[in-house]
């Protein structure tokens, strides 16, 4: 090898002085700069060749003036060629040839002797092995080498090799190795050829080793030096206890695999380490015939200076492995994907280059698609990342007008919806052309006055029938307030749906007719219905909207009977005097709704418009740190992009986008998609705010109104049976029942009457009573048919043939 | 139900025969079959005969066989009653004492013998048993209509069939009807889909025949009551209507027959209010629900009036009741089957006997509810057993432990 060095280095001085004889100047002087360049590299790099000017230039004609891609054409060309001439002749003489081409050897025993592969694969991670194979990369190859060559310029020690230029160049070394396996094969049995072959070319290397041990012994000196000292320590105590017997050799043939290591630079770290390893194999291995220990010399005499075959054998074996392993499984290097992505870029129009990348992108296309196929599922889970918001901070943070919610309760045909339709239309909260368009639907089919109501009717059924069915919500702001309208149905048939509403509501107003006769049968109806329900469903300020005033010409007696009357049901009902309002007003015309009347008759108010008690309404608390509760309202189809949604109104806590949520009864969890807080887009949402909930991953048969939303980690629970403490408004006995909570409807049934109770104290007053009677407060057990989601404390409503008969408090 | 042979003896012991016409047939026989008696019907039972050379042969034999009943199991959905017992007669493919499960089936005869055991076992054919073969056979055979009822509200809606003794929940459907919003009309599609759900869902338990031919037969076809608080009812009727005008003619067969009343919720209980409603009355005139169902609300209605008049539960009846209270001049003892269908022989014999006592001693009236009809089920709810007095009676207070019976 150093016999190479020299003489390279004497070429090339020579070569150097006399190169400018091209006819076009500047480029002739460009490709001198190349050529000069490729010799150097040549000589300077691992294994130092020399090769010939006009060599160089043809490589470098064929390689557009690349120079790392000559140099690796050329290096290869020139090694092979040496190798061939090597083997032709004499044993030493072929040891010192095969001694530079020793290095591409590794790269076509792995596609010859797969188990190797499997070998250095299974021991890739072993601890013993561990060192870094971006280490061993590092020392390999990276200044050197490009990263694919042509014409067989591969680097073959690079990890980067396409497959195609693997195989080539595998094929070559094949012809190379017959030829110099050819004289010393008889050396080994017969049967063992791939091991011969390696073992073989192990004998050569540890015989160029010798050599360069002679030739540069500066380096065999520095190199222990520079090699870390751990390995060399664990490999001495290793070696003793595998055997004992070749014990005194092993620091001497470590000491001469060392320096050529460090003449290779190739593969140090793997050699060395697979050392111990592999020794066993080498064990089992016979040792070299007299025929082969004379032919190749020296190996036999000096045992205890020289490495023996057998070592230098395993050493070599090492270095195989060790080179297999940083090769083909040299995962820090880039993985195939990118090679051919590399090799796209870096050689456009070749078309071996192409070949090598049609077949890898076809693999790889059928990679994806097998890797789609096992993806394929019939529900695609979609996953939503929530921001980690702390909601409750966000929301104090976040400066937002004060939201409320108030029910629109009264009795059947009082002008709930047209009063609050009046009511948007003079907020500007809906634009006037709607308005319009109402107005003549409404007048086409006969029902002129229904136009306002209409704004919150938009039921088909609602608008032909002229009477509200089910709950509508609709909102408006202030300057201080954004309020939400829940305009409940008035009919009896509908309470279900107005206790729903009701549910939802932080105060009520009461829509009486003041319209003779109107106002007294409302009084016995559901104006007194729903002014308990609101009452018991924990509805404390109640603004009483004394309605349709104009049909009475703004009578003052009548409306001092009708807030006489009402003011003393309702105190009965257990409304405070101080959360009582009245104001009368005129939902048809917008008399003292928005603005104040300029009626004449109307000049003895002078109270507040309805606006203005609205206003006058103190917010309400929502439990923001309670665990999240949210009763369905309604499961719908949003969108295209939002299959399924659901709204209602959060009880209590927080929820956020990206939320894991769970419905009862069916115990299903959610992902929340995303999620919109009156109207608006929004990342988080609290309690007390009306929200849209987009859900994902759950089927809607899951969902119905009247479900309860939940957090998995406080579940509310399910149950078939509850004890109440509740309000007689009919007599109780036990009987069937329809239970109401919000939207929640369901049929049970009374099945014990457990006491009366006493109104103040709660004490019992009658156990076990036959019957319960009006007014009376009660603890009753109720049995359901289905399991419900339902925990105390909570509010519910008790209804039996289409009356209300009990409201209380679930125990 | 036919009755083929009646040997009943005076001291209540006997056999009689009968055969099941109707499905309701078989909830009578359930009434009537108890534990202990000794049931004669034809039965399938599979025989396995072991040869001397161990091989075996299965085969299945048609036998009549007579076994004492140990368990029975009604199915109200598809009217199958499967009496378990043990064989006590000896055939060529079956030993005495093997246990075997017989399956009554419609027109096929059957014998059951009751037997009064000399110690006391065994009720025999007591007044009760008397009066439910009475029900069973229903004298002069003229069988009532029976009407199918639908019972609604937006999004739920249940399917059943009112027969004479029995209400049976044939379905329910629940589909989760999209509510009102701004500017959708999803409400509408959804209640126009949930309409055609349970119009489907009606027809196929109706097995009513909807091909085009079936307009010119002439089946005799139920009356269908639709009810529903609110328009849901009439909206289901109209989309009927609009089906039958359009896709399936054969519809306009059922249409006559159609009811819509009003009901108070979506709920099966609210089939009482329905079947109260003049309406109905007209249609189902006399039926024996009707009755039972205006006995109920006459009872709560006397409970809430006069409270003292009125009472229910097993032990403050029993205590009226001796007291006098339900005697001649209005006492009315109301009692649900359910309390005689007890396994408990002295739990029977308790309520036969505080029957006959009220009917034959104190002369008052006893009726007797079917628990399978929704007026008997809210009387289940009272303890299964109520009565309204004829003086009001002050009640005592009963100790919480006494009363968990």
């Amino acid at each position: 090898m150093s016999r190479h060095r020299v003489k390279a280095v004497a070429y090339d001085d020579d070569d150097f002085d006399d190169g400018y004889d091209s006819p076009d100047p500047e480029e002739q002087e460009f490709v001198q700069q190349c050529t000069a360049e490729v010799l150097t590299q040549l000589r300077t790099g691992e294994p130092s060749v020399t090769a010939t000017r006009d060599e160089v230039q043809e490589a470098l004609w064929h390689y557009y003036n690349d120079v790392e891609k000559s140099v690796n054409y050329l290096r290869n060309k020139i090694v092979k060629e040496m190798k061939k001439k090597g083997s032709a002749s004499a044993p030493a003489a072929k040891v010192k040839g095969s001694a530079v081409p020793a290095y591409p050897i590794p790269l076509d025993l792995a596609p010859r002797e797969p188990p190797h592969f499997c070998a250095a694969d299974f021991f890739r991670d072993s601890p013993w092995l561990n060192v870094p194979a971006h280490r061993k990369a590092n020392i390999l190859i990276e200044p050197l080498y490009p990263r694919l060559g042509l014409l067989g310029g591969a680097p073959e020690s690079s990890g980067k090799v396409s497959k195609l230029a693997a195989l080539a160049a595998a094929r070559k070394k094949k012809e190379g190795d017959k030829a110099s396996t050819a004289a010393p094969a008889q050396r080994a049995e017969a049967d063992k050829r791939q091991t011969l072959s390696t073992e073989q070319k192990g004998t050569s290397l540890s015989l160029r080793e010798r050599l360069a041990g002679n030739g540069k012994p500066q380096k065999t000196e520095s190199a222990p030096s520079s090699r870390p000292l751990g390995k060399l320590s664990r490999l001495g105590s290793h070696s003793p206890q595998k055997k004992p017997s070749p014990e005194p050799i092993k620091p001497n043939g470590i000491s001469q695999v060392k320096p050529t290591d460090t003449l290779n630079k190739n593969a140090v770290g793997p050699m060395i380490n697979d050392e111990g390893k592999k020794e066993p194999t080498v064990n089992i291995r016979a040792s070299p015939s007299t025929f082969a220990s004379t032919i190749v010399g020296d190996v036999t005499r000096p045992k205890m200076t020289e490495p023996s075959p057998l070592y230098s054998n395993s050493l070599d074996l090492m270095k195989i492995y060790g080179q297999d392993l940083t090769e083909p499984f040299d995962f820090t290097g880039p993985s195939p994907d990118d090679v051919v992505l590399n090799a796209q870029n870096s050689a456009k129009g070749f078309k071996s280059k192409q070949s090598a990348l049609k077949t890898t992108s076809d693999k790889k296309n059928q990679g994806d698609l097998a890797s789609g196929m096992n993806n394929l599922s019939v529900a695609e889970k979609v996953t939503v990342k929530s921001k980690n918001l702390d909601v409750v901070s966000e929301y104090q943070r976040s400066n937002r007008k004060n939201a409320m919610n108030f029910a629109v309760v009264g009795h059947v045909d009082a002008g709930k919806s047209t009063l609050m339709g009046r009511l948007l239309a003079d907020l500007k909260a809906v634009d006037q052309r709607t308005l319009e368009k109402y107005r003549r639907e409404a007048e086409k089919i006969g029902k002129g006055s229904f136009a306002l109501a209409w704004v919150l009717d938009q039921g088909s059924e609602e608008r032909a029938r002229g009477v509200t069915i089910d709950i509508a919500t609709n909102k408006f702001e202030t300057e201080k307030t954004v309020f939400t309208i829940v305009d409940a149905p008035g009919h009896r048939d509908f309470v279900p749906n107005m206790i729903a509403g009701a549910s939802q509501a932080d105060f009520a107003v009461l829509v009486i007719d003041s319209g003779t006769g109107n106002f007294e049968s409302g009084l016995k109806g559901q104006t007194k219905e729903h002014a308990l329900l609101v009452r018991s469903m924990g509805v404390q300020r109640i603004i009483v909207a004394v309605n349709k005033m104009d049909s009475v010409q703004w009578n003052k007696d009548r409306y001092e009977e009708i807030e006489q009357q009402v003011s003393s049901f309702l105190t009965t009902a257990g409304f405070q005097a101080k959360n009582i309002a009245f104001v009368p007003c005129s939902g048809i015309s917008g008399d003292n709704v928005t603005r104040r009347s300029e009626d004449p008759n109307v000049s003895w108010y002078t109270g507040r418009t309805l606006i203005e008690e609205l206003e006058a309404t103190e917010p309400y608390a929502h439990a923001l740190d309670k665990p999240l509760r949210m009763t369905i309202g309604d499961v719908f189809r949003g969108s295209v992009q939002n299959p399924l949604s659901i709204s209602g109104r959060i009880d209590a806590g927080s929820l956020q986008v990206g939320d894991q949520i769970l419905t009862m009864p069916s115990g299903e969890t959610a992902t929340i998609r995303s999620l919109e807080v009156d109207g608006e887009p929004s990342d988080w949402a609290v309690g007390g705010q009306n929200v849209v909930l987009n859900l994902a991953n759950i089927d809607p048969i899951y969902l119905r109104s009247g479900d309860v939303i939940c957090r998995a980690s406080a579940p509310i629970s399910n149950i078939t049976s509850f004890t109440a403490k509740v309000l007689a408004f009919e007599h109780l006995m036990p009987s069937m029942v329809d239970i109401h909570r919000g939207r929640l409807h369901v049929a049970g049934r009374i099945s014990r009457l457990v006491a009366t109770l006493d109104k103040g104290s709660g004490a019992a007053i009658k156990k076990k009573p036959k019957i319960i009677a009006p007014g009376t407060v009660a603890r009753i057990v109720v049995d359901m048919d289905h399991a419900v989601p339902l925990e105390a404390p909570t509010r519910i409503v008790l209804r039996a043939g289409g009356e209300t008969v009990a409201a209380g408090l679930l125990e | 139900m036919r009755l083929i042979k009646n040997k009943i003896e005076l001291n209540g012991s006997g056999t009689v025969t009968l055969c099941p016409e109707e499905p309701e047939d078989m909830w009578h026989a359930y009434n009537l079959i108890r534990p202990g008696d000794l049931l004669r019907a034809s039965a399938i039972r599979r025989v396995t005969t072991t040869q001397e050379t161990g091989s075996t042969a299965s085969a299945r034999v048609h036998l009549t066989l007579e076994i004492r009943v140990k368990s029975l199991d009604f199915d109200p959905q598809l009217s199958q009653l499967h009496v378990g017992g043990q064989i006590v007669n000896e055939t060529q493919h079956t030993k005495v004492g093997q246990h075997h499960t017989l399956d009554l089936e419609l027109n096929r005869n059957f014998t059951l013998e009751k037997e009064v055991g000399s110690d006391g076992e065994g009720v025999g054919w007591d007044s009760i048993a008397v009066q439910m073969l009475k029900d069973a056979v229903d004298e002069g055979g003229k069988r009532r209509a029976e009407a199918v009822a639908v019972v609604m509200q937006e999004g739920l809606a249940h399917i059943c069939f009112i027969g004479q003794f029995q209400t049976i929940l044939k379905q329910k459907v629940e589909m989760s009807v999209p509510r009102k919003r701004q500017g959708g009309s999803d409400h509408d599609k959804g209640l126009s889909k949930f309409y055609q759900v349970t119009l489907d869902t009606l027809l196929r338990q109706m097995e009513f025949n909807t091909s085009a031919t079936s307009l010119a037969s002439n089946d005799p076809v139920r009356p269908v009551l639709l009810a529903s608080p609110g328009f849901v009812a009439a909206g289901f009727l109209k989309h009927i209507q609009s089906v039958a005008a359009t896709s399936m003619p054969a519809l306009k067969r059922l249409l006559p027959s159609i009811v819509v009343v009003h009901s108070a919720s979506g709920y099966l209980h609210s089939l009482a209010e329905v079947l109260q409603s003049p309406s109905v009355k007209t249609i189902l005139a006399d039926t024996k629900y009707a009755r039972e169902t205006k006995l109920m609300d006459d009872f709560l209605e006397q409970l809430r009036k006069e409270t003292n008049r009125a009472t229910y539960g097993p032990r403050e009846v029993e205590a009226a009741v001796d007291q006098g209270a339900v005697g001649r001049g209005g006492g009315v003892l109301i009692i649900s089957n359910r309390l005689f269908r007890s396994q408990d022989v002295a739990e029977r014999k308790r309520w036969v006997s505080l029957v006959d006592r009220v009917r034959d001693v104190e002369g008052g009236e006893v009726r007797v509810l079917s628990s399978d009809h929704e007026s008997g089920r809210r009387l289940d709810g009272l303890g299964g057993i109520a009565a309204l007095l004829t003086f009001p009676v002050v009640e005592e207070d009963f100790d919480s432990d006494e009363e968990q019976s």
